[in-house]
């Protein structure tokens, strides 16, 4: 019986180990081993708030505000600290239905009673004005501002860009941001987004189990300020972007400027636009959608930069340059053109009416392609050359040499490469070597394969203008109030073609637009040069294409424009490039009459969608 | 004089200062899980560690007063004690107060006593005095019946009162039955019986049979194989059956739907962590935040904003675990364990039938509340609001244990005056 009892004595006392020894496992388990319940007490506690910096302003050349940020306000709610109020009164001052508001309660609550969330989302000023005034008479509501992106003008959307919440993908990538942040998507706001964005601040604060503020985490130790976003001085001008935008109504196509002597972009016009102000906001989700299903305007599209075109008789400058530098085609070589180039078989590459023969400058002036034909085979099939694919890839060489074939690297995103076909592809498509000059004879007068967007023509412009070399072309020539120049845009870029070379071509450029084929351009008051084109292509009537820098001499702007499907390039895209000059050069245009005729060309139908 | 310092000489001082050592540390915690920077004296009257300083004070006068009575007062009176706990719990039924859903407190000025609190003395006096007598034999099914009767009055009375908590207390006497003899099978059932409920509520019923038939299989082919014990074995794998499979039914019929829902909430099928489930999880929080060396005294978050509900009576220990951290937490675990071994020994020194089988209801009773109450802060057992000896805020349930304790503590020092 004795031994029994000692017996269950410690059966009892083993109990009280075992269970004690329990603890003690689960203690070390949840204190020691798992780290979740850390972080879950400071979830209960923390709160981190962040300190959204205002994003950065741009303005254009001449220091005139192009966008800037308006104050906007989010209204929130703290459902546990809702009362009894005039539920009518507030949905009438947002503008929500009754159910609305009931179901935003209700998501409210289910997020957290005690935490704030978002009832109603940017909130106009107007309309704060309003709410701010009654706010009191409902607890638990509160107005936190939320500034929004506002664009002075309706012009540059597709050069300025817009914002927009951050991905979720985005997010993972890139740890700086959180849900609910904003980011550039397109333009200047997203090539630049780092600088505009500043740098966000966060303050931790300490909350009660009510989601009461009991000061700062540990005296603010780990807060950090918020730096507002840095300033950008666009090379836009403001004026010439609004006066282009205008003349490109109703008309689909591109004007691009630039400024020889700095690569600056004066104005960078894709036809059809919008007004960046749609993608603002609360709207911005409806009428993005809208934009992007517009199959027929595209107007997101920007034509600048991602259209490709053949440039049609504005390559025969390019030509006439690599001719001479190659050492086949002089001042005083002349071509006999009887109405076009025959191909040999039956066909021919055709020409129109003028005298003949001409010789370099007047093939230019007159835009010969029977002339252009001779020269472009003259350079491939030069006797020093063994093989066609060899001259063919001097020939390139040279074109790419100018800007061509491949991105300027504009400071916008988007830009394509544009297309200088290789031998390569002559070779995938004839056969290896199975082709001759002929065979390739249309790129010699802008037609074929080969694709240029309007940036890369206008950097044409400017590298003639310039007489060899061109700038990297960019929209932004100055950062912050040191108004700091970005490098990669102050180097010089030298193409192949020597200097001395220039002065016949643009004595050539010059009579196009005094007696050639774009005399009807012509500014008394401005003497310039340009290039016509007219660029045939399977989407229907030609491309009405121009190039040009003025004045001839010290030139101030660089410019091409295309007007697609709308005929010869003399008849659209010349007057425009004109208007565009003595807008820039004079900024009053005095030639009222031409300048309705362009704005009042509509020459496209308007879009299906919208027209739903 | 003489006398008095009689009693003080013989007294057990591991236990009288274990039991200050655990007083003590309970009321700074209780300062801690209250604390507010705006009323910070440790003195102050309005506050709870103030009020649960006169209860303290309160507390050491009655263990002062209990050692001065008579060694043989406790066990003459022990049934006419139970008798009045037994007539105060029928009376709270009647004019008793309701405090968070339980009426089981009466109010005296501005105090609220809990008799269910005093009943669990009264049953371990009248259980040890009812056992400590000779003629009664523990294997007769007489004895037992009354031993059963003593303590199911008094729970059924508890339970009356909607406080299911306190009465499973009383079922940690079965351990004082255990030591004065009761067979062996009889407690394997009275333990089995709950294990199964737990097993069943916890794991796959089927798993849990096919484990019982191939252990039942593997005994009896250890056995000498009679059929007597084959017929035994399956009588008991039938009667499980049934058990296990009874066992959500009672669940859903006889539980309230709260206790239902903490079931649900420590077996994982329900973990809102907003509802039921935000209790626990909170204590989890801040225990688990603690980590090894604690956050520190006043530092504790969890604690100090109140994200732990009922944090200074029935969730004292989170303070602990928060502020203290694992070595905290194991010092009072130890300090606990310690008083339950040092209660043990002297009760196996007592000569006295009834003092001994007294300190064996004092350690399980102790014992209970100790695994229930800690057990539920980390997530172990479902919520039950029972208090943690000596730490929980509250009046009644102090001075119960230290009553419950110095009453031991007196039968001890008796043992010299008995010489």
């Amino acid at each position: 019986m004795k031994l029994v009892n000692s017996n269950r004595k410690i059966i009892i006392l083993g109990l009280f180990v075992l269970i004690g020894l329990v603890f003690i496992i689960r203690l070390f388990t949840i204190q020691i081993i798992a780290d979740r319940y850390v972080l879950s007490a400071n979830n209960n506690v923390l709160r981190y708030i962040t300190q959204w910096p205002a994003r950065g302003l741009i303005y254009d050349r001449f220091g005139k505000l192009l966008v800037y940020n308006e104050a906007a306000y989010d209204l929130m709610v703290t459902p546990r600290q809702v009362k009894t109020l005039d539920t009518t009164e507030l949905c009438q001052l947002i503008g929500i239905e009754k159910e609305d508001f009931i179901e935003r309660m209700k998501k409210a609550r289910n997020y957290s009673p005690y935490r704030a969330s978002l009832f109603e989302a940017q909130i106009s000023r107007e309309n704060y004005g309003y709410l701010e005034e009654k706010i009191y008479k409902f607890p638990g509501f509160f107005v936190q501002p939320h500034p929004l992106r506002k664009y002075s003008f309706p012009i540059a959307a597709h050069t300025l860009g817009y914002i927009g919440e951050v991905g979720p993908e985005f997010i993972l990538k890139n740890t700086y941001y959180r849900s609910g942040d904003y980011i550039g998507i397109s333009g200047i706001e997203k090539s630049y987004e780092e600088l505009l964005r500043g740098k966000k601040g966060l303050k931790i604060r300490v909350v009660d189990v009510f989601n009461r503020d009991k000061g700062s985490f540990q005296n603010g130790k780990y807060d950090t300020t918020s730096f507002s976003g840095t300033d950008l001085y666009s090379s836009l001008d403001a004026d010439l972007q609004a006066y282009g935008e205008l003349l490109m109504s109703g008309k689909k196509g591109s004007i691009v400027a630039i400024e020889p002597s700095t690569g600056e972009i004066l104005c960078m016009i894709s036809s059809p636009s919008y007004d960046p102000n749609l993608l603002v906001g609360r709207a911005r989700k409806m009428n993005y959608l809208k934009l992007s299903e517009d199959s027929v305007l595209v107007p997101l599209f920007n034509r600048a930069l991602m259209a490709m075109y053949p440039p049609g008789s504005t390559f025969k400058l390019v030509d006439a340059l690599v001719g001479q530098q190659e050492g086949v085609l002089f001042p005083d070589t002349r071509y006999g053109c009887p109405g076009g180039f025959s191909l040999g078989n039956g066909k021919m590459v055709s020409c129109h009416n003028h005298w003949s023969p001409l010789d370099l400058r007047q093939s230019i002036q007159f835009s010969c392609n029977t002339y252009y034909c001779r020269v472009f085979r003259s350079i491939i099939d030069k006797k020093s050359f063994s093989t066609t694919r060899e001259g063919f890839e001097v020939w390139r060489k040279h074109v790419m040499s100018m800007g061509f074939g491949k991105k300027l690297g504009v400071d916008i995103p988007g830009e394509l490469n544009g297309n200088i076909p290789s031998s390569n592809y002559y070779d995938r498509y004839h056969g290896k070597n199975r082709w001759t000059s002929m065979a390739i004879i249309s790129l010699g007068i802008g037609q074929g394969e080969i694709g240029i967007t309007p940036v890369q023509l206008a950097n044409l412009a400017a590298l003639i203008a310039n007489r060899g070399s061109y700038l990297t072309p960019h929209v932004i020539r100055a950062i912050g109030q040191k108004k700091h120049l970005n490098e990669n845009y102050q180097q010089n870029k030298v193409s192949d073609i020597d200097p001395h070379y220039f002065d016949i071509v643009v004595a050539g450029m010059h009579d196009v637009v005094e007696a050639g084929t774009a005399a009807s351009a012509k500014i008394d008051s401005i003497p310039f040069c340009g290039k016509t084109g007219t660029a045939q292509n399977p989407h229907g009537k030609n491309h009405s294409i121009f190039v040009a820098f003025a004045p001839m001499n010290n030139p101030k702007i660089a410019i091409s424009v295309v007007v697609e499907n709308s005929g010869y390039g003399a008849t659209w895209a010349a007057p425009i490039a004109s208007l565009m000059i003595e807008k820039y050069i004079k900024r009053v245009v005095k030639r009222k009459d031409l300048e309705q005729n362009m704005i009042n060309g509509i020459l496209l139908t308007k879009s299906k969608v919208v027209d739903q | 004089m003489r006398e008095q310092r009689g009693i003080f000489q013989h007294i057990d001082w591991w236990v009288a200062i274990l039991f200050l050592v655990l007083v003590i540390l309970g009321w700074i915690n209780i300062y801690a899980a209250v604390y507010d920077e705006n009323h910070s004296s440790i003195l102050d009257m309005d506050a709870r560690y103030g009020k649960q300083m006169i209860w303290i004070l309160a507390s050491l006068l009655l263990a002062m007063v209990i050692l001065l009575i008579d060694g043989k007062f406790f066990s003459q009176f022990a049934y006419l004690f139970y008798g009045i706990c037994i007539l105060l719990l029928i009376a709270v039924i009647f004019s008793g107060r309701e405090i968070s859903g339980s009426k089981s407190w009466f109010q005296v000025g501005g105090i609220a006593l809990q008799p269910a609190e005093f009943a669990k003395i009264g049953a371990a006096l009248a259980v040890a005095k009812y056992l400590g007598n000779l003629d009664v034999d523990i294997g007769k099914t007489r004895t037992l019946l009354t031993l059963a009767g003593i303590l199911l009055l008094p729970m059924i009375l508890v339970i009356l009162q909607h406080d299911a908590g306190s009465a499973i207390v009383f079922v940690s006497l079965i351990f004082v039955f255990y030591r004065a003899g009761m067979s062996d099978k009889l407690m394997l059932l009275l333990v089995a019986i709950p294990l199964l409920a737990v097993l069943a509520l916890g794991m796959n019923k089927y798993i849990l049979l096919v484990v019982m038939f191939v252990s039942g299989t593997v005994y009896f082919l250890s056995t000498r194989r009679k059929i007597k014990t084959l017929l035994t074995i399956i009588a008991i794998f039938i009667a499980s059956v049934v058990y296990v499979f009874s066992v959500d039914y009672g669940v859903n019929k006889f539980l309230e739907p709260h206790q239902r829902t903490r079931i649900n909430v420590l077996f994982g099928k329900d973990i809102d962590l907003k509802g039921a489930g935000y209790n626990v999880n909170q204590s989890l929080i801040a225990i688990g935040s603690g980590g090894f060396w604690g956050k520190g005294f006043l530092q504790g978050t969890q604690t100090k904003y109140n994200f732990v509900p009922e944090q200074s009576t029935d969730f004292i220990f989170c303070t602990v675990g928060e502020e203290w951290g694992f070595q905290g937490s194991f010092l009072v675990i130890a300090l606990f364990v310690t008083l339950f071994f040092r209660i043990i020994f002297l009760a196996e020194r007592q000569r006295s039938k009834f003092s001994r089988l007294y300190g064996y209801g004092v350690a399980s009773i102790l014992f209970l509340h100790f695994a229930i109450n800690i057990g539920m802060t980390l997530g172990l057992v479902p919520v039950i609001g029972i208090p943690l000896p000596f730490f929980s805020y509250g009046g009644s349930s102090l001075w119960a244990f230290t009553i419950l304790l110095f009453i031991f503590i007196r039968q001890d020092s008796y043992r010299y005056e008995l010489l």
